[in-house]
């Protein structure tokens, strides 16, 4: 983007920000936001055979340890070879480097059966080119354990594109099936995938298989008659490798609440031929639950104005749920960046107006908060307590990533994620 | 290449973090691709800061190297100090930034800004965060601070005044800084001296300018502000207090150190706490000899052995820092207590030491209170890393007499408490009361778990460790049931060491098969 699409001036309090053609407000600043690597946090857990090596630096390093937060597991299955002096200064060929302790660390956990080797900036500034590592250390640890590559790397990768570019990798690699089967894409906290996987075997879908599986021997087949729901609104890479493998993408909106998930299994419920009346049999009562868990939030939500900074590509399905189904009036919804394609439902069904930002200029962003005063805004970890210290509530994002939110049983829980904020607010007397 | 699980520092550039958003009125314009923001929940999250540190970062893209990031770190230098206004500001590149040789320094220079630029030189594949605090800081005072300054004459026409002393090193995110120097400042004052300055954290860049009219300098944290006190120590001629008052006796170093170099009468009394009553009355017997793990970085680790072992009676059975830069303060306590030094960032090689020292207390970082947690031992925290525990809410200083009666405490408290140890000695297979259950002060969450077991890899890696090659019989290790049983009535944390003892007895003295009697044979042989 060159420099003349930017807002050339600082925001005035009065003035609308300068939308696209599009009607989208489109920001080249600083961007407040986590890089790809991030999302080994939660990739590392649900793929439980993995090990995520990242090629990279301290910073790297630094970063999963400090946004994992807690230190809960003493060995865990991600890690970091750090790249050093004598790395850079060819004193090391940094190939050798890599094999050396990769080979090191599967000796020492031989329980491990798939390796992501995972770029980062400095390793792709440098290019050092991890595909051929991947393939050169896949014929030596085959058939044990497969070296698969992905980049997590900031600068080309923010936040949950981490996901996206993960699961793309594992794309080519899964074994060609030609059955009739759903696949859910996108990954989901077990408890999350078991509840769907009831509700498909309810409608009479009998082949569903989810990417990523859990365990690395077990990852689905694809092919012509596989049929692919996103669960996230962030795997547009996954999307199209899919696509390349002749699978068929079910566009629909998000599952999340009662109106998202009842739409995305619907979609699918569609392509297999259920019938609609025992479409409605099945989800009416899981519907009916998720209504009565948001109607307890409804009261608090309702005609509270909220404000999304970017963050995880969740921002737009999210809020259409919460202006949809709870009532909430949307200042800005800011995303890091807008998939137009898998989000043309979301979009179409967010209130006529709102005000949709892509990318960022966190100063200027800021500047937005303060002046509209939001109820609510949606924030990184960086930025929460400086807003609650100007007197603003706010959400962190990345609870929002770690938590379970999707499908109807979940439809209360996230309801309650935005509430509450605002109820310790009102409880606290001090 | 080197392998990391976690790590004890984070780049050199958090470094420089750490002593910007210390201070006020200071900006850092940060080459640096997206992602390195999450630097800032590290002080907004970790120390509840209410401000964003003062940081912009360019975040360049991918698509931006091909072109000029040059010209983006240029634009985010200028809006930055539009924006801010600071009165300095430090520029520098993080780790990827470093790589594609942007220069900030030099682009810095050219663009006039209106304030002192200072530029920054660290090298992110060498250096660590401590490296790049103290890097820091010293840049910005051989920047800022004004060689003329000097402090005013001892008399006037008023009389004599008092003397004043710049504090040096507190930063953000500092292991109990924001109560030590408050701890510190008391004390002084006591003595009839006046801080001129504290600095980074709570300084201006303006205030950098005046370090020269201060009497003398007190390093607090040598390793933010040696580099820096050595530098006015040179250039103005002024002396370093180096005593770092870690403990009552410490601490007593320090004042008679401070009224010395200050030239003013040692105080007939001052209030000492109540640290060292609290360890001679007769409750604290059961603290005697009680082996103690210390990790962390160099000074505080140094600091809390000495503390360990004169002022509670501790035995010090491990001592490490992570920074190799004070390696050589570590070696020299290592050989006070007898022990050999341990210097690492290894997060592992710590594990398998504090494993084989078999301590009943570590005293170490976040890291250690992992490592202590799965090996079911009690732990104090004395060091960064730190976690938003170690920012508690109430006054909590390290440093000076205070912080000696909170180093009591806090290490105290984890320990099983007197009377309860013997009633555990002798009541060992009581059902209820047995060594699993743990102090019951620290709640049964733990109680019947056994001992979180290691990943299996690692067990069988650190097998070789823990035990010395059994004699050949066809028992593992030669022991009878019987021996086996009596080993299991020894308190935990040194059962361990009698094993290890036992079969070193047993293969020394050709015993092939341990008995009950073997036991108590080898525990006389090495009751010395």
């Amino acid at each position: 983007m060159s420099s003349s699409d930017r807002p050339s001036q600082p925001l005035p309090g009065c003035e609308a920000p300068p939308l696209g053609l599009d009607g989208i407000l489109r920001e080249r600043g600083q961007r407040e936001v986590f890089c790809g690597l991030t999302g080994i946090i939660w990739l590392h857990r649900k793929i439980q055979d993995a090990f995520f090596l990242v090629v990279g630096s301290r910073t790297c390093a630094h970063l999963l340890q400090s946004a994992a937060g807690v230190m809960v597991f003493a060995e865990p299955r991600f890690g970091t070879a750090i790249i050093e002096e004598k790395d850079l200064a060819g004193l090391a060929d940094a190939n050798e480097e890599l094999d050396r302790v990769v080979t090191r660390l599967l000796a020492r956990r031989p329980d491990i059966r798939m390796l992501f080797l995972v770029g980062s900036c400095p390793s792709e500034v440098i290019k050092l080119d991890l595909s051929r590592a991947a393939q050169r250390l896949n014929q030596r640890f085959a058939p044990n354990c497969h070296v698969l590559n992905y980049s997590g790397s900031g600068i080309e990768t923010t936040f949950t594109q981490g996901e996206d570019a993960c699961l793309a990798a594992l794309v080519p690699e899964l074994p060609f099936s030609d059955t009739k089967q759903l696949m859910l894409v996108g990954s989901l906290p077990d408890v999350v995938e078991d509840q769907f996987l009831r509700l498909f075997a309810d409608l009479g879908i009998e082949a569903v298989v989810s990417l990523p599986a859990r365990r690395a021997g077990q990852m689905p087949g694809v092919g012509p008659n596989t049929r692919y729901l996103l669960a996230q609104p962030f795997l547009a890479e996954t999307g199209a490798a899919l696509d390349k493998r002749g699978a068929v993408h079910l566009p629909s909106l998000f599952p999340f609440g009662a109106e998202g998930t009842t739409a995305w299994l619907h979609a699918a419920a569609q392509a297999f031929g259920v019938g609609e009346e025992r479409f409605a049999i099945v989800t009416a009562p899981p519907r009916e639950r998720a209504r009565k868990a948001l109607a307890a939030h409804r009261t608090k939500l309702a005609g509270r104005r909220i404000f999304f900074l970017p963050d995880s590509q969740l921002e737009v399905p999210l809020a259409r749920f919460l202006a949809g189904e709870l009532g909430m009036e949307l200042v800005e919804v800011g995303t890091p960046y807008l998939h137009k394609g898998h989000l043309i439902d979301e979009l179409a069904a967010l209130p006529p107006g709102t005000l949709i930002s892509e990318g960022q200029d966190v100063e200027r962003q800021l500047d937005r908060v303060q002046i509209s005063r939001p109820d609510l805004t949606v924030c990184g970890l960086g930025l929460a307590n400086p807003l609650e210290r100007t007197g603003l509530s706010t959400k962190w994002a990345i609870e929002l990533v770690f938590s379970p939110i999707h499908g109807y049983e979940q439809a209360g829980d996230l309801a309650e994620l935005f509430a509450r904020p605002l109820n310790r607010r009102d409880l606290l007397r001090v | 290449m080197q392998l990391t699980v976690w790590t004890y520092e984070g780049p050199p550039h958090v470094g420089a973090m750490r002593v910007a958003t210390g201070m006020t009125g200071l900006h850092y314009v940060l080459h640096a691709p997206q992602g390195d923001t999450y630097a800032d929940l590290l002080f907004t999250m970790i120390e509840r800061r209410d401000h964003r540190p003062p940081v912009t970062y360019t975040t360049f893209q991918a698509r931006d190297l091909g072109k000029d990031t040059a010209e983006l770190f240029q634009k985010a230098a200028r809006e930055a100090y539009e924006r801010f206004k600071p009165q300095a500001m430090i520029v520098g590149a993080s780790c990827t930034a470093e790589l594609i040789q942007d220069d900030p320094a030099g682009l810095a220079e050219t663009m006039g800004l209106g304030c002192p630029v200072i530029p920054l030189e660290l090298p992110s594949y060498s250096r660590k965060e401590n490296w790049g605090a103290s890097e820091t800081f010293y840049q910005l005072v051989r920047g800022l601070a004004d060689k003329e300054r000097r402090p005013p004459p001892a008399v006037t026409e008023a009389g004599p005044r008092r003397p004043r002393a710049n504090l040096l090193g507190p930063t953000a995110l500092g292991f109990r800084h924001r109560d030590d120097v408050v701890e510190i400042t008391r004390l002084l004052d006591q003595l009839g001296i006046d801080v001129h300055v504290a600095a980074p954290m709570g300084a201006a860049p303006a205030d950098l300018v005046r370090l020269g009219e201060a009497d003398f300098n007190i390093c607090l944290y040598p390793e933010i502000a040696a580099q820096a006190c050595s530098w006015m120590e040179r250039t103005f001629r002024q002396k370093t207090v180096k005593t770092v008052p870690i403990g009552v006796n410490a601490t007593r170093e320090f004042v008679s150190e401070v009224c010395q170099v200050a030239g003013v009468m040692m105080p007939g009394a001052v209030d000492q706490g109540r640290m060292g009553w609290w360890s001679r009355s007769v409750d604290s017997t059961y603290l005697t000899g009680k082996r103690v793990f210390i990790f962390g970085d160099a000074t505080h680790a140094v600091a809390a052995a000495r503390v360990a072992a004169e002022e509670l009676g501790f035995k010090v059975v491990g001592l490490g820092c992570y920074n190799r830069e004070f390696a050589r303060e570590i070696r020299a306590a290592a050989q006070i207590y007898g022990v050999e030094p341990l210097i690492t960032d290894d997060y592992l090689v710590v594990e398998e030491a504090i494993e084989a020292a078999a301590p009943e207390l570590v005293l170490g970082t976040q890291m250690e209170r992992h490592i202590a947690k799965r090996l079911r031992l009690p732990c104090a925290v004395i060091s960064a890393p730190v976690h938003v525990q170690d920012f508690p809410a109430r006054y909590s200083p390290q440093m000076g007499f205070e912080g000696a009666n909170v180093l009591f405490d806090t290490w105290v408290h984890p320990l099983v408490m007197g009377l309860e140890e013997h009633l555990l000695t002798m009541f060992r297979d009581d059902f209820e009361f047995s060594d699993a259950a743990g102090p019951s002060h620290l709640g049964h969450a733990s109680a019947s778990a056994s001992p979180a077991p290691a990943e299996p890899v690692l067990a069988a890696a650190q097998a070789p460790v823990a035990t010395s090659p059994p004699p050949a019989t066809n028992e593992p290790g030669g022991w009878t049931p019987e021996a086996l049983a009596e080993l299991g009535k020894i308190p935990f944390f040194v059962r361990g060491k009698a094993r290890r003892n036992t079969e070193r007895y047993a293969a020394e003295h050709g015993v092939a098969t341990i008995t009950r009697e073997t036991l108590y044979e080898a525990k006389a042989h090495y009751a010395r």
